[in-house]
């Protein structure tokens, strides 16, 4: 076990996804010489080469359909994406050509691509540097789509993505990338990727969460049990698709289920899960899904961020509603006492 | 080593009346089929001997006669759309047999023509316009990506695969076709971006057919379309694309330069859509008939007809033969497309992922349940 940032663990994840297979490459803006803007690439241009870690042109659609080539011809690129709110140059190639030719083509052409994207707020950046694009993607059939929240699951998660023959679109919390953790690099990651972990377990509440939200979550779920509230906490791992067998689980056990993302909250992935669970096992749950997002705006000015993204007190105010409490959401979430 | 930027400045031919006619474009051979030297793109055809043009009109006659059955058989309701090609038969025939198998072909969904010529079987080529499939033919079998609808998206596929060539270390080359609407797109200008700065082995084969549906190319384009890429550092060409030996030699001009690790090449083929942009479309609400009479003077089997008769090579006998093989092959295309069976049910959820993947498991195994429900329904 090694004691790593986040960063370094993606670092280490490339770089020994690099070592096993020669096909791998990186590409984007900036991964070369400077390792990226968050120095995610750091030192693989100098220990790779040129041909292996390439600065691209600034054409974030070029980017990618340069890369659909270079799979064309066998090879199993990693691309960054500079920023969250950079990614709609290469929306097009992303679901129109990445997603789609391994269908179209009845499965002759595989397009292996690992789309890295620093993602989310509350580091204060300006505007398009802090979205959370991830529900474009999780609607988009042929992609697969993970956010990690911890070294170890950087480190496997990003070995996994490159080595899967499906497109993957990787969400890296980037006000994460400095927080520890012990990562064992001698465990070999297991395909398939993607099942949802268990945080912590609880026997009141089951809160989803992934990405950036996750540590977020369990700290409300420590301040709940100071309640006398037992959370359970379940990172995802995986957007699409998602691990509804363990959440579903989750919530027999608990009867109630709270989602949490910083993303807008309509059409996103907390509504999948809502219609989802309940589906799949309505007659357990005691209270309707509450979701606790961003707002359905655009993000906002840095100094109004703290007001959009959900932090420990307002996913407690979801644990409330779900424990038909006294809560924001009362009244508001159907089946709740309105008090 | 980087490239030398040279525009070459062909001779001017007055008959070209195309959306820039006073700008020149290389000519080979007249439109009454008259060889006509040329200092500069003579040595490329040097090779074409008698022989050799009789198989480049068999070509053309045999996709013109593929163009014809597949509009028929769309209007019979065989098929749910048709790309026609008519006019285009030159632009096609020249650029695609200069290639050699081991290049990489990007095409857009009018390249029907380029594809039989990489061996793509006639059935193979209606399966996306009959809509029993996403893609007709299996890329790696005649190195040809599949039809792409999406304007220009295929320049950039084509720029990156020939980063891998460079990689590589081979001397294969890649050749993406697009249309004169798609010099507007992004894409496309992205591809010439990233193909100057890597220094790559493609080919931008733009047919300009004038017409993007009801678009006129003077909507895309102030200046001719190869006049852009020697800005993004890019050698270019503007040919006359309905004289297949014109056609020919820019294309051998590019893939040598290609080979020999010197870069992309920009190729425009000035021709015309002879028909409607697909099936769907009528042409005479936006374009008048004297165009289209002005043109078929132009019309590239008939040219090379002409040529083949001054060399008293179109003889009755190489006349029927011709025709013979185009029927051969209509014959075949039409009996492909009316036997074709269905796909099944199950196809439906085939492909999407090349790995298990939990909700479209789901999904298909409900859809099953669904369907085994009217299992021997017919027998009741």
């Amino acid at each position: 076990m090694t004691s790593m940032t986040f960063g370094r663990a993606i670092n280490a994840g490339l770089r020994r996804a690099m070592e096993q297979d020669p096909r791998v490459l990186i590409m984007g803006e900036d991964v070369g010489k400077l390792g990226g803007v968050f120095r995610i690439t750091d030192g693989l241009q100098k220990d790779f080469g040129p041909l292996r870690v390439v600065d691209t042109p600034l054409a974030e659609s070029g980017i990618m359909g340069t890369a659909v080539g270079l799979a064309f011809r066998g090879y199993r690129p990693v691309v960054e994406i500079q920023f969250d709110g950079f990614i709609y140059p290469a929306f097009d190639q992303i679901v129109s050509q990445v997603a789609k030719m391994h269908y179209r083509s009845r499965g002759t052409v595989k397009l292996p691509l690992t789309i890295r994207v620093p993602f989310g707020g509350g580091i204060g950046s300006p505007e398009h540097h802090s979205e959370s694009p991830e529900a474009y993607f999780t609607h988009t059939s042929g992609l697969r789509v993970i956010s990690v929240s911890n070294p170890q699951d950087a480190y496997t998660m990003i070995q996994q993505a490159i080595a899967s023959d499906d497109p993957v679109l990787y969400f890296e919390p980037k006000r994460r990338y400095h927080v520890k953790g012990e990562v064992d690099e001698a465990a070999a990651p297991q395909l398939p990727m993607g099942s949802a972990r268990v945080v912590s377990e609880g026997s009141d509440v089951t809160l989803v969460a992934y990405g950036p939200l996750v540590p977020t979550a369990r700290d409300a779920a420590v301040a709940a049990s100071d309640e006398g509230v037992s959370v359970e906490v379940i990172d995802l791992r995986s957007l699409a698709p998602i691990d509804f067998a363990t959440v579903e689980a989750s919530v027999r056990k608990t009867g109630r289920l709270v989602i949490t993302h910083e993303a807008a909250q309509s059409g996103g992935v907390g509504a999948e899960i809502a219609a989802s669970i309940t589906e799949r096992c309505f007659e357990y749950l005691e209270h309707a899904p509450v979701r606790v997002t961003g707002f359905d705006i655009p993000y906002p000015p840095a100094r109004l961020e703290s007001h959009h993204l959900p932090d420990l007190d307002r996913i407690l105010d979801g644990v409330d509603c779900v424990l038909d409490r006294p809560s924001s959401l009362a009244g508001v979430v159907s089946g709740s006492a309105a008090s | 080593m980087r490239i030398q930027v040279s525009l070459h400045t062909p001779v001017r031919h007055p008959e070209n009346s195309g959306s820039f006619p006073t700008d020149p474009y290389v000519q080979l051979v007249t439109p009454d089929g008259l060889r006509t030297p040329d200092p500069l793109y003579d040595r490329w055809i040097e090779d074409i001997d008698g022989a050799r043009l009789q198989e480049l009109y068999i070509d053309m006659a045999v996709i013109r006669r593929i163009d014809t059955e597949a509009t028929a058989l769309q209007r019979q309701g065989e098929l749910g759309l048709w790309p026609p090609l008519l006019g285009q038969e030159a632009a096609q025939i020249g650029s695609v047999r200069s290639l050699r198998s081991s290049d990489f072909v990007f095409p857009s969904y009018r390249e029907n023509g380029v594809a039989y010529c990489r061996g793509v079987e006639p059935g193979d080529l209606m399966k996306v316009w009959r809509g029993n499939a996403g893609a007709g033919w299996d890329p790696y079998q005649v190195n040809m990506a599949p039809t792409q609808v999406i304007i220009g998206a295929q320049a950039l596929h084509a720029a990156g695969y020939a980063m891998g060539i460079t990689r590589d270390g081979t001397d294969d080359a890649v050749i993406s076709y697009f249309g004169d609407g798609a010099t507007s797109q992004g894409d496309v200008n992205e591809a010439m971006v990233f193909a100057a700065s890597f220094n790559s082995p493609v080919i931008f084969f733009c047919t300009n057919n004038q017409w993007a549906i009801s678009e006129p190319v003077t909507l895309q384009a102030q200046v001719p379309i190869a006049n852009r890429a020697p800005g993004f550092g890019i050698p270019s060409i503007r040919v006359d694309g309905n004289d297949v030996l014109a056609v020919m030699a820019a294309t051998r001009e590019a893939l040598d330069r290609a080979r020999s690790g010197n870069g992309p090449t920009f190729i425009e083929a000035v021709t015309y859509r002879m028909g409607p942009h697909t099936t769907a479309d009528d042409p005479t609400r936006y374009r008048d008939s004297a165009e289209l009479e002005r043109w078929r003077l132009k019309d590239p089997l008939t040219r090379l007809q002409a040529l083949l008769v001054s060399m008293d090579l179109f003889t009755e006998e190489f006349a029927a033969e011709a025709a013979r093989r185009a029927d051969d092959v209509a014959a075949e295309l039409r009996a492909a497309c009316l036997g074709m069976p269905d796909p099944l049910p199950a196809d439906v959820f085939a492909h999407v992922y090349s790995e298990p993947h939990s909700w479209l498991d789901r999904q298909q195994e409900q859809y099953s349940r669904y369907l085994s429900g009217f299992a021997g329904e017919e027998n009741r």
